[in-house]
């Protein structure tokens, strides 16, 4: 029981990472595997800050009257590569918006397999 | 959603505390809690809120796309150009010690201007992608309109 | 202002000039910015790399002293890397105009700005010597290569880059996993700082993942066998120079900071040891080549075909480096930049024909040869390279490969390069009968040789690799030096 309690936050880490990465390999629609992708790399970030955590220590400011802090430094790379996830969703839902136009869904499943090259050169030649 | 008289008002109060408040932590981050990222994504969540309640156009009026782009190139610069001035003044890339004599002040000049110039390039960007995704909707109505006229 | 100072300049002035470039209007002008702000990166990076040879040259950003601060710290290993990349760049710059032109008709500030970026991130992740560092210049040359491969004319390259992110972001994140793992086991990110401090933890569970997780997550972006799957549609459906920059300089990157990560970080008798890294390593190397060339051989569109080629051609490389001997990185990295050379040049030829033809399809190409006789020519002596026939670059490091199998005792490996180098005799071999030994069919439009603009670069890379080929000093000796720093026996202390 204490191991479950004390690596409390490894036990969400591990869950949201999962459900996360499941949903990036299940979903075909585009939003859902981004959300996925968003959820994957939320519970990194999560491992990230809560490594930082010194027991008993106060939040990272300076004061008087407090000895001991917590790790600031998780927190500037989780906020670094919180910029990264938000630049790749930008980019990833700009996609989805320009495969939306250019094929009329954005199911994943099974879209670009009827113009692949030999389906296009077989077309071609029908037509001459 | 111009239309809803409850959101209009507590837009028009909101707006101008969010932007305050982007701009606190704008200025206090070199020893507080904050910084050019937070401080950007705020700010520009303002503007997107008034996107939001008041319309696009209205909102592009407050900062015309080109601008966001010129903004966004422009703030980058500014980090690099400080960047620059502690190698042109003796020091490494990012050095602020060279800056003023006063170790002290010259880490928070350099801090703040460096700082600033993320909040303005960050700022800018999230407008920017903002108006993007909205923009694309009506022009791609424009799009489809016009090949509905053709055929 | 010495060598040590100007070094960071290498990452800076594209990143610096990227912001500049996206807000030129035309089309000339941001070429030509573009391709200055990567000539001085090229020159920097050549100036670096003998002076970087014996000694580990260091760069404090902001001048924090490291583990603290931020360093860019370089030795033979990553100025040979970051030289290849930038002189690459510089190349595939010379190739680019006419075709860009064509393939991005307007507003090409951005999309130069993108390659700048692209490249500035490559040029990151080679220099620095903090571990989280590495992440965030991945993130940011592959955020722009997404972008890059969206470009492409037809809109199965959408497609492509929206598969390529997903992929690309998964493994990025397990980078990213894995450098939290050491984080939280050592305390820092300095990765030269690491590696003294994780002989303490060695035996623990984290440490363990997290080499695991770094292995898979770079193994994503370099394309190693399983995980190859988003490499042929992004280079297939990319524009042509894009393809180019690409395949000459990503996956190269990747796989040096592989190398960085097992040989440098944990060291080499902590990575092959607690898992059977050389086994897998070999294994999916020899997978790599087999599977990479056979698929090549049935390829119809040859940007996909060059592309398939590329994932044998990461085998070689990564047998090179499981077999953990001086001779065998020397091989993986004489591979690298020959392979770099090769397939710059291959994809340079097709990107040509692309452009006079409009197709890179095999049918399409039927009686070429005399109508493109030097573009074709230029294909088929970039294709002997590939192949390894004698005085060409790829000659070069097939030979050295061998040597190494053989130095270890792997006869057994001599045979299968022997074997998977004719399968790339096939694979070329397909598209010089189509050219030279088939009629033009009637139906297909007559075409003349291409623009001198595209010739020109195509033929420097075509040279290059006969004069790699011939002249091994300068390759072989990089390699060799870059091996012995990976090893550890190349280091002799750090730059005042």
């Amino acid at each position: 029981m204490s191991t479950v309690l004390s690596f409390f936050n490894y036990w969400v880490v591990v869950a949201l990472m999962m459900i996360g990465f499941y949903c990036v390999i299940a979903r075909g629609n585009m939003i859902k595997k981004i959300m996925g992708l968003n959820l994957f790399q939320t519970s990194v970030f999560i491992l990230f800050v809560t490594s930082g955590k010194v027991t008993g220590g106060s939040t990272p400011i300076l004061r008087e009257g407090v000895e001991l802090y917590s790790n600031p430094l998780p927190h500037v790379i989780v906020l670094t590569a919180i910029v990264v996830g938000v630049a790749i969703t930008a980019v990833g839902l700009a996609l989805a918006v320009r495969i939306q136009e250019a094929y009329g869904t954005i199911e994943d499943d099974h879209l670009g397999d009827d113009d692949d090259d030999e389906r296009l050169a077989l077309e071609a030649r029908q037509r001459r | 959603m111009s239309d809803n008289g409850i959101l209009r008002v507590v837009a028009r109060f909101l707006i101008p505390l969010i932007m305050l408040f982007g701009l606190y932590i704008q200025f206090h981050g070199e020893y507080s809690p904050g910084g050019g990222f937070q401080a950007g994504v705020v700010f520009a969540a303002g503007w997107i809120l008034f996107a939001l309640i008041y319309g696009l156009e209205d909102a592009l009026k407050v900062i015309p796309q080109r601008a966001m782009y010129v903004l966004a190139a422009a703030g980058v610069l500014l980090y690099a150009a400080v960047g620059l001035l502690g190698v042109a003044m003796g020091g490494r890339y990012l050095d602020f010690y060279p800056l003023l004599d006063s170790p002290h002040a010259a880490q928070q000049l350099g801090i703040i201007t460096v700082e600033f110039g993320v909040g303005v390039t960050v700022a800018t960007v999230v407008m920017l992608i903002f108006t993007m995704f909205a923009r694309r909707k009506s022009e791609w109505k424009a799009i489809l309109e016009e090949g509905d006229e053709e055929t | 202002m010495n060598i040590v100072d100007l070094m960071p300049f290498s990452v800076l002035v594209p990143l610096i000039a990227s912001a500049v470039v996206a807000m030129l209007p035309g089309r000339t002008l941001p070429w030509a910015l573009t391709f200055l702000a990567t000539l001085i990166s090229a020159v920097i990076a050549a100036l670096v790399l003998p002076a970087a040879t014996d000694v580990t040259l260091s760069y404090p950003f902001g001048n924090w002293p490291p583990p603290i601060g931020i360093e860019y710290r370089v030795d033979a290993a990553n100025a040979f890397v970051a030289l290849l990349v930038s002189g690459m760049a510089t190349l595939a710059l010379l190739w680019a105009p006419i075709s860009v032109n064509r393939e991005v008709p307007k507003r090409q500030g951005p999309f130069y700005a993108l390659f700048l970026l692209a490249l500035s991130g490559l040029l990151g992740i080679t220099l620095t010597g903090d571990a989280f560092n590495v992440f965030v210049f991945l993130e940011i040359s592959s955020l722009a290569t997404y972008a890059l491969v969206a470009y492409g004319s037809d809109r199965r390259a959408l497609l492509a880059a929206f598969r390529y992110l997903i992929m690309g972001t998964i493994g990025a994140t397990f980078l990213l996993i894995g450098i939290a793992f050491l984080y939280m086991m050592t305390g820092t990110l300095n990765m030269a700082d690491m590696a003294e401090r994780l002989p303490e933890v060695r035996d623990t569970r984290s440490v363990r993942a997290a080499l695991a997780f770094i292995i898979v997550g770079l193994g994503l972006k370099l394309a190693l066998l399983p995980l190859h799957l988003w490499l042929p549609n992004a280079y297939a459906y990319a524009p042509n120079f894009v393809t180019i920059f690409l395949a000459g300089t990503a996956t190269k990157v990747a796989l040096y900071v592989m190398l960085r990560f097992i040989f440098t970080v944990f060291a080499p008798d902590y990575s092959f040891v607690v898992l059977p890294l050389a086994t897998v390593l070999m294994v999916l190397a020899v997978a790599g080549m087999f599977a990479g060339s056979w698929v090549a051989m049935f390829q119809v569109h040859l940007k996909r075909m060059l592309a398939y080629s590329s994932v044998a051609q990461v085998g070689y490389m990564v047998l090179g480096v499981s077999l953990v001997t001086a001779a065998g990185l020397t091989a993986a990295f004489l591979h690298l930049f020959n392979h770099a050379l090769i397939k710059t040049a291959l994809f340079m030829a097709i990107g040509t024909v692309m452009y006079q033809t409009g197709s890179a399809k095999i049918d399409d190409l039927r009686g070429l040869g005399r109508q493109m006789p030097w573009t074709m020519t230029a294909f088929a002596l970039a294709g002997l390279s590939i192949i390894g026939v004698p005085t060409t670059a790829g000659f070069i490091s097939k030979w050295y490969l061998i040597l190494a199998a053989v130095e270890s005792g792997a006869w057994w490996l001599v045979g299968l390069i022997v074997l998977t180098s004719m399968m790339a005799v096939v694979y070329v071999w397909r598209v010089i009968e189509a050219a030279w030994m088939t009629e033009r069919p009637a139906n297909l439009p007559m075409v003349r040789e291409a623009p001198l603009g595209l010739l020109v670069p195509t033929w420097i890379l075509v040279a290059l690799n006969f004069y790699f080929g011939l002249d091994t000093r300068l390759t072989v000796g990089a390699a060799s030096a870059a091996a012995e720093v990976m090893l550890g026996s190349g280091v002799s202390g750090v730059n005042p």
